[in-house]
C-alpha cells in the first residue's frame, strides 16, 4: 500500500497499510511513545484502501480491509479515517486472537492487581478506565482485555482511547492537550476523540497484573452494588468473550477459573464521581 | 411415556464445574458449553456409567437426597433425561 506504519499493543503486532496519508500520519502521532518492533512479524493487518480507484480523490472514502473484515460494511469518509483504522484494529483482534481469551472489558490495575470492567457501549467503562488511568491507576486499556489460560493473569492492550461525546469533555479537562487526537464530529458513533495513555502505563503493557475485581458497571441510576454470583459472572463473560468459542477448552478453564478467584460486582453510579469512589472501595476490600 | 433407558457420555468427555448455583460443563466432543442447574448435574452423576432409565435415576438420587416425597419424582426425571439426551450429554441406550 501506499502509506504504512506499525503498531504494537500489548502483545499484538499490527501492519496498517492505507491509499491515503492522513490516517497514518494521525496514528503514528497517537503511536509515537509505543514500543516499535518492525522486525518481528505482523499479527494482524489492516488495510485502508478507495472502494473504487478515484475514490481517492474525489469524495475520499475508506474501506477497511484485512484478514477479517465486515461483508458489506459502508466506506468512512476520509475524515473518519482514523475512525476506520480503529474499528479494522478492533476486528482484527476480536476474530483474529488465539493466544489468550479475549474479554470486551476495560482494565486498570494498581501494585499488579487489575480491576477489570465488562460492559455494553455506554456502560461507561472505557470512561471510568480512562478517568481512573488519570488518577493513580495504570490504564490497562479501554476495550479488550486479555486473560492468559496458563495462569490467569490479565494482559494490557492500551490502545489510544477512544472517548466518546460527554466522556470527551471530561476527560480533556484533565490533560495536556497533546495526549488528545483530533475530534471527529458526528461519526456513526457519535463524536469521537481519542486520548494518549499516559507514559507509564504504555511503558508498563507488557506487564501482566493478577485479577482483584471483575466489575460490571451500569452508567445512571443510584450509586448501587451487587454482589454477582460466579455462575452469573461466567455467562456475562462467555457474552463479553469474542473469542471464547474459539479457544475450546483453554478459554472455559481460565473462565471458570477467572470468576472463581475474583469477586465480581454490579455497580451503578449518577455520575463519573461516584463511580470512581465505587471502583476505589470495592478494591481496597477485595485487597485488603 | 415408555420409560427409555439412556448412557451418560463418557466421564473424560466432559469437565464439569460448578459456579454457585449454576454448573458449567463443557463438551470435550462438540466444543459446546453447557449450563446447568439442579437437578442436571446430579442426574448425571448418579447414572455414572451405567444404562439408566427414570426409575434407576429415581432409585439413586433417593439415596442420596432428600426428593421431597411430593408425588412421583418420575415423570419429571424422564423429562429432564430427555432434555439430556437433546443437549447430547446422555444418550438412549
Amino acid at each position: 500500500m501506499r502509506h504504512s506504519t506499525r503498531i504494537a499493543v500489548g502483545p499484538v503486532q499490527f501492519r496498517i497499510g492505507s491509499d491515503w496519508r492522513a490516517p497514518v500520519a494521525v496514528l503514528d502521532r497517537l503511536y509515537a511513545g509505543y514500543p516499535r518492533d518492525d522486525t518481528r512479524p505482523a499479527d494482524a493487518t489492516v488495510r485502508l484502501f478507495a472502494a473504487r480507484p478515484w475514490r481517492r480523490w474525489l469524495r475520499p472514502s475508506v474501506q477497511i480491509g484485512g484478514d477479517f473484515v465486515i461483508p458489506d460494511a459502508l466506506p468512512l469518509p476520509l475524515s473518519m479515517g482514523l475512525l476506520a483504522a480503529e474499528m479494522g484494529m478492533n476486528l482484527q483482534v476480536a476474530l483474529g486472537w488465539r493466544r489468550h481469551l479475549l474479554l470486551h472489558a476495560s482494565a486498570v490495575a494498581r501494585d499488579g492487581r487489575a480491576v477489570i470492567m465488562s460492559g455494553e457501549s455506554g456502560s461507561g467503562k472505557s470512561t471510568l478506565a480512562a478517568l481512573l488511568g488519570e488518577d493513580g491507576w495504570r490504564l490497562m486499556g479501554d476495550e479488550f482485555t486479555l486473560i492468559d489460560p496458563a495462569g490467569g493473569d490479565a494482559l494490557a492492550f492500551p490502545r489510544a482511547v477512544s472517548l466518546k461525546n460527554a466522556a470527551i469533555a471530561e476527560v480533556a479537562a484533565r490533560v495536556d492537550t497533546a495526549r488528545l487526537g483530533p475530534l471527529l464530529a458526528g461519526t456513526p458513533k457519535g463524536d469521537i476523540r481519542h486520548l494518549i495513555p499516559r507514559a507509564d502505563a504504555i511503558a508498563a503493557m507488557h506487564e501482566p497484573a493478577r485479577p482483584a475485581l471483575l466489575l460490571f458497571p451500569r452508567f445512571g441510576g443510584e450509586a448501587a452494588i451487587e454482589p454477582m454470583g460466579e455462575g452469573e459472572a461466567f455467562v456475562r463473560l462467555t457474552e463479553a468473550s469474542t473469542n471464547y468459542v474459539a479457544l475450546g477448552e483453554p478459554g472455559f478453564a481460565a473462565l471458570t477459573r477467572l470468576v472463581r478467584e475474583t469477586p465480581a460486582f454490579g455497580i451503578s453510579y449518577p455520575d463519573s464521581t461516584t463511580g470512581l469512589a465505587l471502583v476505589e472501595q470495592l478494591f481496597a476490600e477485595a485487597v485488603r | 411415556m415408555a420409560d427409555r433407558v439412556y448412557r451418560a457420555a463418557p466421564p473424560e468427555t466432559l469437565r464439569i464445574e460448578a459456579l454457585g448455583d449454576l454448573t458449567v460443563l463443557f463438551d470435550r466432543r462438540s466444543m459446546q458449553t453447557h449450563l446447568m442447574i439442579q437437578p442436571m448435574p446430579e442426574i448425571l452423576a448418579a447414572m455414572a456409567d451405567d444404562r439408566c432409565n427414570a426409575a434407576t435415576v429415581a432409585e439413586r438420587l433417593a439415596a442420596r437426597f432428600d426428593l421431597g416425597g411430593e408425588g412421583d419424582p418420575m415423570p419429571l426425571i424422564a423429562e429432564r433425561l430427555a432434555e439430556l439426551a437433546a443437549m447430547g450429554l446422555v444418550a438412549e441406550a
